[in-house]
């Protein structure tokens, strides 16, 4: 017994001083058939992820669901022996949206627990709190839950941040030019978020239907009387109001725009629309009165991802499945779908990184082959050398009910002077155990 | 006048009512008797401070050089704490005047900091920290004008609402300000001796991390000893008596609102240097980083620290820098999952708050020096009784 435990104790001490030897060059190992601990954050049986996320405060409903998502996805996966026999170990930390406290705990994460990579840190301001950091520390910062340009318009200063969900501008031009060709004589108000989500989303939406709006109104976050921004629009004849704004924001305007006798054609971009939350919100702000999303009905609304309203769907059935197997307390929320789908996402860079793979060989890994991964995200990603900008397309679709029903189909476009154009490709198939499996791209 | 004020303090009357009846809440504030203490430390206050002063800055290069880099992280974030806690533990303790707007005075200085580093040829950093101090002294005098006024609450609701307001400016002036998002801060590299001292020092490498530590530290030390020196000296003396009994001081020849505003002007200055130095540390100013909550964290820091007590506010920071990854940690080593053990952090710090409320409502310091002060007491009683 003792011998044994010796023995195991040696070859363990034995295997930490090759993995020490060869940590600084792991590089040129892919081809070696064995796992090595080619970087920081990966031993010959883990590799370390992290991740920030609002798990207190204000942003926690609903937010604080998606690493819930992402953390059963990597628990299944690992029951199914991980990526190349490495499990993956995720760590998310609480920032509670506050970007001060985004520097520590993402200080914490690299310095401390020595992720390999951060994954799916939410929020505009939080993250920018620590781009700089990340990337002069050359930690890959994959997947940024956020939609803002900051992150893949600029690989050249920001070479290790990638972007994941459809930007606000891209989503704002799907948007314009929708209206524009179903509803060319509708007057538009702007119901804007008075941030950099709303910009970006008002400045893609003019390119196509400048002409027909006719205000654009914006609110302060934290400010909760939205009375005189959906006045102004009511005031100003808007018949068609689209809405960059959070979900809060999404109930507050429907219970100021009842309390108005106001009844435009609603649109509210992907960020506000979630109906589940959007319907407890509502039921809180209201003190009961208003009991669901029933207020949402025959909104419109945009899609980047499978919804927990199409229990059809191939992919929402297997994120159910691993919910059931490997999720904790409470149900399949399109939040948890969300983690999961950005858990997909980074198993497939985390498998054409190679065997062992390294900081710079999962960001060359991401830009070379990215754009050719088929997932749960409805339309291709951006990513290449010159652009880390994530999924580029969206579908639209009518709130009826609790459930949606598509309108328009996906629809793919890009920052800048790009066109609009329809996705020709096919809804990707789901993989045995919902676990990708792509090729090494890095050698 | 002066002569006359000096008179005035030193009647029994005025004199008795403070040392008396030490309020407890401020037994921290209080100057130990340091009539008849038998101790190494020089009897001068300046060389006194200045002896600290050189053995806090060999007790920081040992502690930064001995720690891993995530510890330098959270030491660069414990300066910044501090040096608004040391600020504002100078205005509630000492003056008797409460703040929960001075999360909102370090956004000042945040955002000064933020502006003049994205000039193209920014100015020296010293420059540019003395310019967020300056900026946040004036919007500090502003506000103690106002301040001077008011009591207690109407004190505090003032100043809540600087706290609410004044990040707010930040999202209406989004073109300059940078809205919601903030503006983004590239701290400014280290000099290259920095590099040789430290490699002189311990052989480590200088990370920049590790070069805002030291910003911090160096800036901490120097505005503790700055803030040390004016407590013990005329001026810390006025505003005890004006915290302590206004009538008396009015009586005395002081002036109460002027005294306030210097008070409230120096804490500003503080949480000014206190907003820049975490506008390089967070690498960030933005509206989100300034809430409320930080205000009322800085309170509970110097509460729970002891009021008046430039250590208290610096052990009340730690705690605030250091108790809630302790916990999370923890909870995650209990088996909770990480959602339940980020949850737990607020939890405990709040129990922190209650159970010292009830056991050390001076605060740590406040109450060990109140325990150490009755123990004299008791001794020269038992002393005086013998004899």
């Amino acid at each position: 017994m003792t011998v044994l435990a010796a023995a195991t104790a040696a070859s363990t001490l034995a295997a930490c001083g090759g993995g020490g030897d060869d940590g600084g060059g792991g590089t040129s190992s892919g081809d070696s058939g064995s796992n090595e601990a080619s970087d920081i954050g990966i031993t010959e049986t883990s590799i370390k992820l992290g991740a920030h996320f609002p798990l207190t405060g204000v942003a926690a409903p609903g937010y604080s669901e998606i690493p819930t998502g992402a953390q059963a996805y990597f628990d299944c996966l690992n029951e199914q022996g991980g990526v190349n026999g490495r499990e993956i170990e995720y760590i998310y930390r609480d920032d509670a949206y506050n970007p001060t406290n985004t520097s520590q705990v993402v200080q914490q994460l690299v310095l401390e627990d020595e992720v390999f990579a951060i994954v799916g840190g939410l929020g505009t301001p939080t993250h920018s709190a620590v781009l700089d950091f990340l990337n002069s520390e050359g930690v890959p910062d994959l997947f940024v839950s956020s939609g803002s340009l900051l992150w893949g318009d600029d690989p050249e200063t920001n070479p290790y941040t990638f972007g994941w969900q459809t930007d606000y501008t891209s989503e704002g031009k799907i948007i314009g030019d929708y209206i524009a060709e179903n509803f060319p004589d509708a007057q538009v108000g702007l119901f804007l978020q008075d941030d950099d989500f709303g910009e970006d989303g008002e400045a893609g939406i003019r390119e196509y239907i400048d002409d027909q709006i006719v205000a654009a109104e914006r609110y302060t976050p934290g400010n909760t009387n939205v009375g005189p921004q959906i006045a102004a629009l009511q005031a100003a004849g808007a018949d068609f109001v689209v809405g960059f704004n959070v979900p809060s924001y999404t109930a507050l305007s429907q219970l100021t725009a009842l309390q108005l006798g106001y009844d435009p054609q609603w649109f509210y971009s992907n960020v506000g629309s979630d109906p589940t939350l959007v319907g407890n919100l509502l039921n809180n702000f209201s003190e009961g009165q208003v009991s669901d999303a029933s207020l949402l009905d025959g909104a419109l609304t945009t899609d980047y991802l499978p919804t927990v309203d199409e229990p059809d769907n191939p992919w929402v059935q297997e994120f159910q499945r691993i919910w059931d197997e490997c999720g904790g307390e409470g149900e399949l929320t399109n939040y948890r779908i969300y983690g999961m789908s950005q858990a997909y996402t980074t198993v497939q860079a985390l498998q054409a990184a190679g065997q062992n793979p390294t900081r710079d060989g999962l960001v060359e890994a991401i830009e070379t082959a990215g754009s050719e991964w088929e997932g749960p995200v409805l339309a291709p990603f951006r990513y290449s050398e010159d652009s880390h900008m994530g999924t580029a397309g969206m579908s639209i679709s009518r709130v009826t009910g609790t459930t949606t029903e598509e309108v328009a189909p996906v629809q793919l476009t890009d920052i800048g002077d790009a066109e609009i154009e329809a996705y020709d490709g096919e809804p990707a198939e789901v993989p045995e155990n919902g676990i990708p499996d792509e090729e090494s791209v890095v050698d | 006048m002066s002569d006359l004020r000096s008179t005035a303090t030193d009647t029994p009357a005025a004199g008795k009512a403070s040392s008396d009846a030490p309020t407890e809440a401020t037994a921290g504030a209080d100057e130990p008797t340091a009539t008849r203490r038998r101790t190494l430390l020089p009897s001068s206050t300046l060389l006194r401070h200045l002896l600290l002063l050189a053995l806090g800055a060999v007790a920081t290069v040992v502690i930064l050089e001995s720690t891993d880099p995530f510890t330098n992280s959270q030491l660069a974030t414990l300066s910044y704490y501090a040096i608004a806690a040391g600020g504002l533990t100078v205005l509630t303790g000492m003056n008797g005047q409460i703040s929960l707007g001075h999360g909102a005075l370090m956004a000042v200085g945040a955002y000064t900091t933020a502006l003049f580093l994205s000039a193209e040829e920014p100015l020296p950093l010293p420059l540019i920290l003395l310019a967020a101090i300056l900026v946040a002294t004036a919007v500090g005098a502003l506000v103690g004008v106002a301040a001077a006024r008011l009591h207690g609450p109407y004190l505090a609701g003032a100043t809540l609402a600087l706290a609410v307001g004044l990040p707010g400016l930040a999202i209406y002036f989004h073109d300059w300000l940078g809205g919601e998002q903030g503006l983004r801060v590239r701290a400014p590299r280290a000099p290259e001796a920095f590099d040789s001292f430290i490699s002189a020092v311990s052989g480590n490498s200088a990370s920049n991390t590790k070069w805002l530590a030291y910003l911090g530290a160096i800036c901490l030390l120097i505005t503790y000893f700055l803030l040390a020196n004016l407590v013990r000296s005329r001026i810390g003396r006025t505003w005890r008596a004006v915290r302590d009994q206004e009538v008396a001081a009015e009586l005395a020849g002081i002036n109460l609102g002027a005294w306030r505003v210097l008070a409230f002007t120096v804490s500003a200055a503080a949480a000014g240097l206190a907003g820049g130095v975490l506008a390089l540390v967070v690498r960030l100013a933005a509206p989100s980083g300034f809430t409320l909550v930080l205000s009322l964290s800085l309170l509970t820091a110097i509460v729970i620290g002891g009021l008046g007590s430039l250590l208290g506010a610096l052990l009340g920071s730690a705690l605030l820098v250091f108790l809630p990854p302790f916990v999370t940690d923890l909870g995650s080593g209990w088996g909770l999952d990480n959602t339940e053990a980020a949850q737990l952090a607020p939890f405990v710090y709040g129990v922190v708050l209650i159970v010292a409320m009830i056991f050390a409502p001076a605060g740590f310091v406040g109450s060990i020096r109140m325990r150490w002060l009755t123990r004299q007491a008791t001794r020269s009683a038992a002393r005086s009784s013998r004899g």
